[in-house]
């Protein structure tokens, strides 16, 4: 049980992770290759703001996802408004290229560089019962309660901006048929940029919290890599699923990595997500696709 | 501006379009022929290598450029192709029904190194290639990082993160891998490659191909077998490129996992965009770049100002900002620049910018709701 704990908290960062892997994928039908590195960005810029500016934790960390957002929709300016209209594989290609140029850029920012970071929360890291004694010990950290806590509302705001308010409601035509969408008089590449934003800033929430399990560096992106199975086995366009598929893929991977010999943790996760993807293409959550000419 | 005027249904199976190619490429044959008698040590090694990267590149275009199907884990091919050979070429491998280990040459290793690596694509393809876009990158890439891990993890063979020796060959007193003699073997073997990717481009195999990279849908309405022309690219471009890592292998000598991640399957996939998809003259351009650019940057450095000279990282911010400015302004990479190069100068007052424009293609969701 205590196992199963630890699993949903880390699988609660793969889910915000994944969710911005999915916001961007529902509104542009790209997966974003660099979707790790926004996050080290975010939980940079929430370094800078804390440590180095000592500004108090919770303006920092909003400063940040403010950054963020409009850092967000600079990436969508720049690098994919150019690219817009033209196959699949050069946007993610172009993904890749921003990551490549935003790990290293971290590492060349003067008070960043390359050494590993920590910021100071509130939350504590000790742990609380969940049940009485008697039953046995169950623990959880402050930490923990705050990532889980925060991946709920951010899932439920996601999820109801998407279904209930216009713009949401734009981002899904879009997705759906972007020329189509455009002759309805949908700003397609204001709402590409605005989804880049969202997506850039949900990824620096995720950067925030995840900062005291892993603390800061520039490689902290590669945990995105662990995100992709998430959101596959949520169904790549679906929120709840990249929740659940996150919270699955945290569990499994915490209990590969007490049950079976050291290897397993590290492949667990792209074990499944090969198994989804030969047995169920279209993951948990997903609708089924068919092929129309 | 050439016209070619078509006299004779043969000409359209030629390999050469027309016979000036005969010259300028057996021109430049001959240029790297004789280049090792001239070149010193350092540059043979680095013509060696760029054969070698140029041989996985051309097998991820076979794949990427031509069948539009986009790996994110040729990396695992080419650790296959890498250890096969390290492990038969090595201190021998025990048989059923043969009393001693065997001890491989390399002409039969470098060959089941191939087929090992095309197994293996054969092996994640079947299954995956029913995925199309980017689940079938993601399915590749999850394929990498597994075969990483086990390279890593499965000691008895590989001997984990110690590293594994690769032993030299030698055709009797003659060391066939260093120097000349594995600049030859290294160029041959490239040419091999070119000759059997260009034939079967002309094959109704390669046509197919290119048939499903163009439009799935209307392939398949041609008759096409998506399924089995599929397994045969990838198998295929899974078996060059295991041939390209059996030559790492010896290029290396010594082998071990950090030479396979998923940031050589990356390098691989820029290789291919850079030099130019859908081009066999892209993937050789590609390498030539990928080979070029750290000892460019190397080489820049003594001219910058040293606040820039001394950032460390700065190489994969120039080689990130050189993928993405290549996709904005060149798609068709180096080779595209080329073309375009050799157009102005044929219709020289006459050209136009229009030429090339691409159409594009918005997107359409394949998903329902």
């Amino acid at each position: 049980m205590q196992l199963v704990i630890g699993g949903i908290s880390i699988g609660c960062i793969y889910a915000l992770v994944a969710l911005g892997f999915v916001l961007i994928y529902k509104a542009t039908e790209v997966v974003n290759f660099a979707q790790g590195e926004l996050m080290m960005l975010g939980a940079f810029l929430a370094y800078t703001f804390i440590s180095i500016l000592g500004w108090n934790y919770w303006v920092g960390a909003a400063a940040a996802i403010v950054c963020m957002f409009f850092a967000g929709n600079m990436v969508d300016r720049v690098f994919l408004r150019p690219v817009l209209g033209q196959p699949q594989f050069s946007i993610v290609m172009v993904t890749i290229g921003f990551g490549y140029m935003a790990r290293s850029a971290a590492g060349m920012m003067p008070g960043w560089g390359t050494e590993t970071y920590a910021i100071s929360t509130p939350f504590s890291s000790e742990g609380m019962q969940l049940v009485p004694e008697s039953m046995g010990s169950l623990v959880i950290s402050q930490t923990d309660i705050s990532v889980i806590v925060a991946t709920i509302i951010l899932c439920a705001v996601l999820y109801t901006f998407f279904t209930h308010t216009r713009l949401g409601i734009a981002m899904q035509a879009s997705s759906q048929n972007q020329l189509a969408a455009y002759y309805m008089g949908i700003p397609v590449k204001a709402v590409f940029s605005m989804i880049w934003g969202i997506s850039a800033a949900v990824a620096a929430a995720a950067g925030i919290l995840l900062a005291p399990t892993t603390l800061i560096d520039t490689s902290m992106g590669f945990i995105g890599l662990k995100a992709f199975p998430a959101a596959v086995l949520g169904g790549f366009g679906s929120i709840p699923g990249a929740v659940v598929g996150g919270l699955i893929i945290g569990i499994i991977e915490t209990l590969a990595g007490f049950y079976l010999p050291p290897g397993f943790k590290n492949v667990a996760a792209y074990v499944v997500l090969l198994i989804v993807l030969v047995v169920r293409p279209q993951g948990l959550f997903g609708q089924k696709t068919g092929k129309r000419v | 501006m050439r016209f070619l005027f078509k006299t004779d249904y043969n000409q359209d199976i030629r390999i050469a379009k027309h016979s000036g190619y005969y010259w300028s490429y057996g021109l430049l044959l001959l240029v790297v022929l004789v280049a090792p008698f001239f070149l010193e040590g350092y540059y043979i090694g680095q013509m060696t290598q760029l054969y070698i990267i140029a041989i996985a590149g051309v097998g991820l275009m076979l794949l990427a450029g031509y069948t539009g199907l986009v790996s994110l884990g040729h990396a695992a091919f080419f650790g296959i192709g890498a250890y096969t050979e390290a492990v038969l070429t090595g201190n021998g491998v025990p048989l059923p029904f043969v009393e001693e280990p065997v001890v491989f040459s390399f002409i039969v290793s470098m060959p089941v190194a191939a087929i090992f690596a095309a197994l293996a694509g054969v092996a994640i393809g079947i299954p995956v290639l029913r995925l199309t876009g980017i689940y079938l990158a993601i399915a590749t890439f999850a394929f990498a990082l597994v075969i990483e891990e086990i390279l890593s993890r499965w000691e008895s063979v590989t001997n984990g993160y110690s590293g594994l020796l690769v032993e030299s060959l030698y055709i009797g007193d003659m060391e066939l891998t260093d120097g000349p003699p594995f600049y030859f073997l290294c160029l041959g073997m490239l040419l091999l490659v070119l000759l059997i990717s260009i034939n079967l481009l002309r094959s109704p195999t390669g046509r197919a191909m290119m048939a499903i990279r163009d439009s799935e849908i209307s392939a398949q309405s041609m008759g096409v077998n998506l399924a089995q022309i599929k397994t045969k690219a990838f198998a295929l471009s899974a078996g060059i490129t295991g041939l390209a890592g059996a030559l790492f292998a010896h290029k290396l000598g010594f082998l071990s996992p950090e030479s396979f991640t998923i940031f050589q399957s990356l390098e691989l996939l820029v290789l291919v965009v850079v030099g130019g998809i859908g081009s066999l003259h892209g993937a050789i351009f590609g390498a030539i770049f990928v080979l070029a650019l750290p000892q460019g940057l190397a080489i820049l450095k003594d001219y910058l100002p040293v606040a820039i000279a001394e950032t460390p990282g700065i190489e994969p911010f120039i080689f990130g900002l050189i993928l993405v400015l290549v996709i904005i302004f060149e798609p068709y990479g180096i080779y595209g620049r080329w073309l375009k190069i050799k157009l102005y100068f044929q219709m020289f007052p006459v050209y136009k910018k229009a030429t090339f424009k691409r159409q594009k293609a918005y997107m359409k969701s394949e998903r329902l709701k």
